[in-house]
C-alpha cells in the first residue's frame, strides 16, 4: 500500500508516493537518489544510516518513511553549497577523518547536529565522543574525527 | 615536492559529500536481487530439499541448489596464481553445497525482483538434513575417528615451520632459565561497514561484468574463471571505492556466485547484498590460534631460544588455508633474529565459518604469544621488560636467519626508546609501590612487532603503474594497486607529482580498477601496495619524465639534457629558476603537432624480489578496576619504523585505527560459539561491540623515519602492523599491574574474573 508524503528535503518541498512497509533509508536512496545515506547493519546498530530530522539525528534504516510526512530532513548532500563545503566536511578533510568512507556522510551529520546543538559551549573530548557514539568507524579509531568536530566547536567559538 | 607532505587526501571531498560510489550506489534498471539459503545446522547432510513452492511464488526468478551448480571445487583465497601445483590454494568449495560444514553453509540461493519476496521465498523451501555432531574446536575435529569435515583431509589442511639458530632441546637444557606456557587467541570478524556486496551482468553473449566491494579485482577475475570454468578473458571486474575490508575482500566469495546467475539468467542484472548478520558468519574470520611455547633464557638476558607449536582453526572452508599460519610464523623470526626459533604450526578444519586473511594475516595470534613469553623471560630474570627486549630484538644489520636477507633498514631499539620516554616508563615505575593492593591498581605494558612489506619469495609481487600526460599537462595514473581506504591513491599521486615534477594538484588517480582496463596487480594485501607500487609508479613516472624532457627538446630546439621539469614548467637544468616553456604547450604539442605530435605516456610493469621487515611497538599504561573486572587504558602509544613516511597525517590515521583494532582485539570482540551446535550467538553489531567513540581513548602515535632502499620512495609496510601489539602490551599492562599473567583473548571482564578467581583476588 502506498501513501502519500509532503515532507523538505535539503530545503527542498517533495511530494512523494511512498510504500507504508519501506524505510526512510529506502525512500531516500532509491526515490531521491541520496546515494550518501548509507546501509551498514539495517537496525540501527551502525550509524552509517545518519540523516537529521527536524535537526535530530536519526537512523534512516529504521525509520518508516510515511512518518517523515510533514517533516524537515537534512542529508549529506545538503551540507554543501555553491561547491563549498560545510564547515564540518571541510574539518573531516583536514583533519585526516575520512578513509574508507563509507561512515562519513553519517559521521558528518551526527557532528553537524552535535556542532550546532554545543555551540559556544565548553566540551571535552569525552563529551564528543558520547555525542558521537551511535555511529560506528572501523577505520579510523575516531581519533581524527574527535579532532575535527572538536576543532570546528573551536573554531565556532571566535 | 609532494612525499612527506599531507597533502589534501585525493578522495575526502568526494567523500564527506556522499559523491564517492560504492558497489551500492549504481543502478541498474531491471537489476534482480539473490539471497542464499543458509543452513540451520553446523554439520550434515542435505537428504531432500523442495524448492517447488519457493518458485511459484510471483515476483520469483529462479531457484537453484547444490544440484544446479558446477561440479568444480574452487578456492577462494586471495593470492597469486600459483604454477607449481604443490603451492595451489586448497580447492575445497562448489558454489553450493549438499555437505553442511557450519550454521549458515550456502545450500540454495533464489534469485526474485524484489527483497521481500526472496525473504518469503526462502521460508518456503523444505529441507531434510542428516545431521552429524558438530566439531566445533580443533581438539574435537582432530579426535580420533572424528568425521572427516572435506573427505580425505584427516581435517588438516596443512604443517608447516622453520628451525632457525640450532638445537632447541640443547639450548633450553643449557640455558639458565626454560620456561613454558600456552597461549590462546580468539576468533574475531573484520566488521567492515559496507558488507560484502556484488552484481554481475553481461552486455554480450560472452563477457561477464561483475562490480564488486573487492580488494583483489585481478584475482577475482581469474577465480570467477576458475569457478565457472570460463576464460579468464570473458571476466571483466569492476571495484568502485569500497566500505572497508581488512582482509575480508582479500577473499572471492560473491562474485562467482553473481557471475553464475548473471550466465544463467540471460544476462540479466543480479545482485547478491549480504545482510550483516549473513557477512559476520558467511564471509571470512581471523583463525583462533592455540599456541604452546617454550623459552630458553641467560640470567644476563640473553633470549636464547623459542620454541613455538600451534594449532590454527580454519573452520569450515580452507580460503587462505595453511598460509596464514605459515606467514604468521615468518614473521616472528625476523623479531628475534638471533635466538634459536623453531617453529611448526598446523591448521585444522571445524564446523566453525571459515576464517581468512584478517588485518596482520596471522601475526597478531603468534605474536600475541611470543610477546606474552618473552614478558615472563624478562620477569623471571629480573629484568625490566623494556631493557629485555632493547636487548634482544632485531637491529641494523641482521638478517632474517631463514633466507640470510639483511635488513637493509632498521629502527626497533629507537622506537623502543620513544614509547619509553612518551609514556615516562622509567619515572613512572619508580613512583609506583612495590605492591599495589587497593581496588585499583595501576600496570605498565610494553610489546613489540615485526611485519613483512609484501608476500615475496611466498607469491610473486607485480604492479603495474601507466601515466597519461593531457591535453592541458594534468597527468592521470592508473594503477592495479587498490584503494580500500588507506589512502592509496593520494600516495600514488604523491609519488608520480614528485618524480614527474608536476604540481601534486594536477595528477588525477583512476580509483575505479577495471580490470578490461586496469594494469594488473594482484591488489590490497599483505600492508605491501605503497611498498610494491612504489617502484612502479617510479619507473613509470621516471619513463615519462623522460618523454616530455625529449619532445620539450625537440620543441624548444635545446636537446641533450639540458631541460628539467619543476612544478609544471620545462626548466634550465642548470638554472632552475629559468622557465624555458610552459608543460602545457609541450603536451599540446605533442597531441597536435603534425609533424612532431605523439601521445606521450609510460606503462610499467614492476616485479618486486625484495620484502622489507618493518617494526614496531605499542605501549600502554592501564588501570585495573579489580572489583569490577575492568581495564581502563590510560595513556596508548604506537610507535613505528615504516621507512619514510610518505604522508603524516594518513599514516597516523592508519595507526589510530589500527591499534583501535588491536585494543578491540584485546579486550572486547570475539565470536561466541555454542559448543553443542556450532551455531554462532552474536553474529551482528549488538551483541558483537566493535569498539565506538567512547570505548577506545585518545591514541598516540609516532614514527622512527628510517630509509629503506629496495623501495622507490624510502618506505615500507604500515596498514596492518598497528593492530599487532597492542593486545599483548595491554596484557603485559595487566600483569604488571596484578602479577596475573592471562594467557588468553579478549580480555574481557568475564576472562579477568576467571584468573582473578584462581590468583585469589575474590
Amino acid at each position: 500500500m502506498n501513501r502519500m508524503i509532503t515532507c523538505t528535503v535539503n530545503g527542498k518541498k517533495k511530494e512523494l508516493s511512498v510504500d507504508v512497509r519501506q524505510s526512510l533509508l529506502e525512500v531516500l536512496r532509491e526515490q531521491l537518489g541520496l546515494l550518501s545515506v548509507k546501509q551498514g547493519c539495517a537496525v540501527g546498530e551502525c550509524g552509517a544510516c545518519t540523516v537529521l530530522l527536524d535537526d535530530v539525528p536519526i537512523d534512516a534504516c529504521l525509520y518508516l518513511a510515511v512518518w517523515a510526512d510533514g517533516r524537515s530532513i537534512r542529508s549529506v548532500e545538503g551540507e554543501s553549497r555553491n561547491d563549498k563545503l560545510s564547515r564540518v566536511q571541510q574539518a573531516f578533510v583536514d583533519e585526516g577523518a575520512v578513509q574508507c568512507g563509507i561512515c562519513t556522510p553519517g559521521f558528518v551529520m551526527a557532528a553537524t547536529s552535535f556542532v550546532e546543538k554545543h555551540k559556544h559551549q565548553k566540551v571535552s573530548r569525552y563529551d564528543i565522543r558520547r555525542g558521537l557514539a551511535g555511529n560506528l568507524c572501523r577505520c579510523t579509531g575516531y581519533e581524527t574525527i574527535v579532532t575535527a568536530v572538536q576543532k570546528n566547536l573551536d573554531d565556532d567559538d571566535q | 615536492m609532494a612525499i612527506g607532505k599531507s597533502v589534501k587526501r585525493v578522495d575526502a571531498v568526494a567523500k564527506v559529500t556522499g559523491r564517492a560510489r560504492y558497489t551500492d550506489d549504481f543502478y541498474m534498471p531491471g537489476t534482480l536481487v539473490a539471497k542464499y539459503l543458509r543452513s540451520t545446522i553446523a554439520h550434515g547432510r542435505v537428504k531432500k530439499i523442495d524448492t517447488r513452492k519457493a518458485e511459484q511464488l510471483p515476483g520469483v526468478e529462479a531457484v537453484f541448489t547444490y544440484e544446479d551448480v558446477p561440479e568444480t571445487k574452487f578456492a577462494t583465497a586471495g593470492h597469486p596464481y600459483s604454477l607449481d601445483p604443490a603451492h595451489k590454494d586448497v580447492e575445497d568449495r562448489r558454489l553450493l553445497t549438499q555437505h553442511v560444514r557450519y550454521w549458515g553453509d550456502e545450500i540454495a540461493i533464489v534469485v526474485a525482483d524484489n527483497k521481500l519476496v526472496l525473504q518469503e521465498a526462502l521460508k518456503h523451501i523444505k529441507i531434510e538434513y542428516e545431521t552429524y555432531e558438530p566439531l566445533v574446536s580443533p581438539q574435537a575435529s582432530l579426535a580420533k575417528n572424528a568425521r572427516q569435515i572435506h573427505a580425505g583431509s584427516n581435517n588438516v589442511i596443512g604443517e608447516s615451520g622453520y628451525k632457525v639458530g640450532g638445537r632447541i632441546e640443547e639450548a633450553i637444557t643449557n640455558a639458565d632459565i626454560a620456561l613454558q606456557n600456552r597461549y590462546r587467541t580468539q576468533m574475531c570478524q573484520h566488521c567492515h561497514i559496507e558488507n560484502h556486496i556484488a552484481y554481475a551482468y553481461m552486455d554480450d553473449l560472452e563477457h561477464i561484468v561483475v562490480v564488486s566491494s573487492t580488494q583483489i579485482p585481478h584475482i577475482a577475475r581469474r577465480i570467477v574463471g576458475e569457478a565457472l570454468g570460463l576464460p579468464w578473458g570473458r571476466i571483466r571486474i569492476v571495484k568502485p571505492y569500497i566500505g572497508g575490508g581488512f582482509g575480508a575482500k582479500q577473499d572471492v566469495i560473491l562474485e562467482p556466485m553473481v557471475a553464475f546467475l548473471t550466465l544463467k539468467l540471460d544476462g540479466r542484472p543480479i545482485k547478491i547484498d549480504l545482510s550483516r548478520e549473513e557477512c559476520m558468519i558467511g564471509t571470512r574470520t581471523r583463525h583462533p590460534f592455540d599456541v604452546k611455547m617454550r623459552a630458553a633464557v641467560n640470567k644476563d638476558g640473553v633470549l636464547v631460544a623459542l620454541e613455538m607449536d600451534a594449532v590454527a582453526n580454519t573452520g569450515a572452508y580452507a580460503s587462505h588455508g595453511h598460509s596464514v599460519a605459515g606467514a604468521a610464523g615468518a614473521k616472528t623470526r625476523l623479531l628475534y633474529p638471533r635466538a634459536a626459533m623453531h617453529y611448526h604450526a598446523r591448521t585444522v578444519y571445524t564446523n566453525t565459518p571459515a576464517a581468512g586473511a584478517m588485518r596482520a594475516y596471522g601475526a597478531p595470534q603468534v605474536i600475541f604469544a611470543v610477546e606474552c613469553m618473552i614478558e615472563e623471560a624478562a620477569r623471571k630474570i629480573g629484568m625490566d621488560p623494556v631493557a629485555f627486549r632493547m636487548k634482544n630484538v632485531a637491529r641494523q644489520g641482521d638478517a632474517d636467519p631463514l633466507s640470510g636477507e639483511r635488513f637493509e633498514s632498521c629502527g626497533l631499539i629507537e622506537c623502543l626508546q620513544q614509547g619509553k620516554d612518551l609514556i615516562r616508563w622509567d619515572e613512572k615505575r619508580a613512583a609506583r609501590p612495590k605492591k599495589q593492593t587497593g581496588p585499583l591498581r595501576r600496570g605498565l605494558g610494553v610489546a613489540c612487532f615485526s611485519y613483512a612489506s609484501g608476500t615475496y619469495p611466498a607469491c610473486l609481487e607485480i604492479a603495474g603503474a601507466r601515466i597519461i600526460l593531457n591535453q592541458d599537462a594534468s597527468l592521470h595514473i592508473q594503477v592495479g594497486a587498490t584503494e580500500i581506504g588507506q589512502g592509496l591513491d593520494t600516495i600514488v599521486a604523491q609519488m608520480a607529482a614528485e618524480t614527474v615534477g608536476v604540481p601534486f594538484a594536477d595528477v588525477h588517480v583512476v580509483s575505479t580498477q577495471d580490470t578490461d582496463v586496469a594494469p594488473f596487480d594482484t591488489g590490497a594485501y599483505a600492508s605491501r601496495q605503497a611498498y610494491v607500487a612504489s617502484n612502479a609508479v617510479f619507473r613509470a613516472a621516471r619513463e615519462l619524465k623522460a618523454k616530455i624532457l625529449e619532445h620539450a627538446g625537440r620543441v624548444t630546439g635545446i636537446l641533450g639534457g639540458e631541460l628539467d621539469i619543476l612544478n609544471g614548467a620545462i626548466v634550465d637544468r642548470k638554472d632552475l629558476s629559468r622557465k624555458v616553456i610552459s608543460l602545457k604547450e609541450v603536451a599540446l604539442d605533442a597531441y597536435y603537432d603534425k609533424q612532431r605530435g605523439g601521445q606521450l605516456t609510460a606503462d610499467v610493469s614492476h616485479k618486486t624480489c625484495t620484502n622489507a621487515p618493518t617494526f614496531g611497538c605499542t605501549f600502554v599504561e592501564i588501570e585495573v578496576d579489580i572489583p569490577l573486572c575492568k581495564v581502563d587504558i590510560k595513556e596508548i602509544y604506537n610507535v613505528h619504523d615504516s621507512g619514510v613516511i610518505l604522508h603524516p597525517v594518513m599514516a597516523k590515521g592508519q595507526v589510530h585505527g589500527g591499534v583501535a583494532m588491536g585494543i578491540a582485539a584485546g579486550l572486547y570482540e570475539e565470536m561466541k560459539i555454542d559448543a553443542e551446535t556450532g551455531k554462532i550467538y552474536n553474529n551482528n553489531f549488538l551483541d558483537y561491540k566493535i569498539p565506538t567513540a567512547v570505548d577506545v581513548p585518545d591514541i598516540g602515535c609516532e614514527f622512527v623515519e628510517t630509509y629503506e632502499p629496495s623501495s622507490g620512495y624510502g618506505n615500507k609496510a604500515l596498514g596492518e602492523p598497528p593492530i599487532i601489539s597492542p593486545p599483548p602490551a595491554i596484557r603485559n599492562a595487566i600483569y604488571d599491574a596484578t602479577g596475573i599473567a592471562i594467557n588468553e583473548l579478549p580480555m574481557t571482564p568475564h576472562t579477568l574474573f576467571k584468573y582473578f578467581k584462581e590468583a585469589g583476588l575474590f
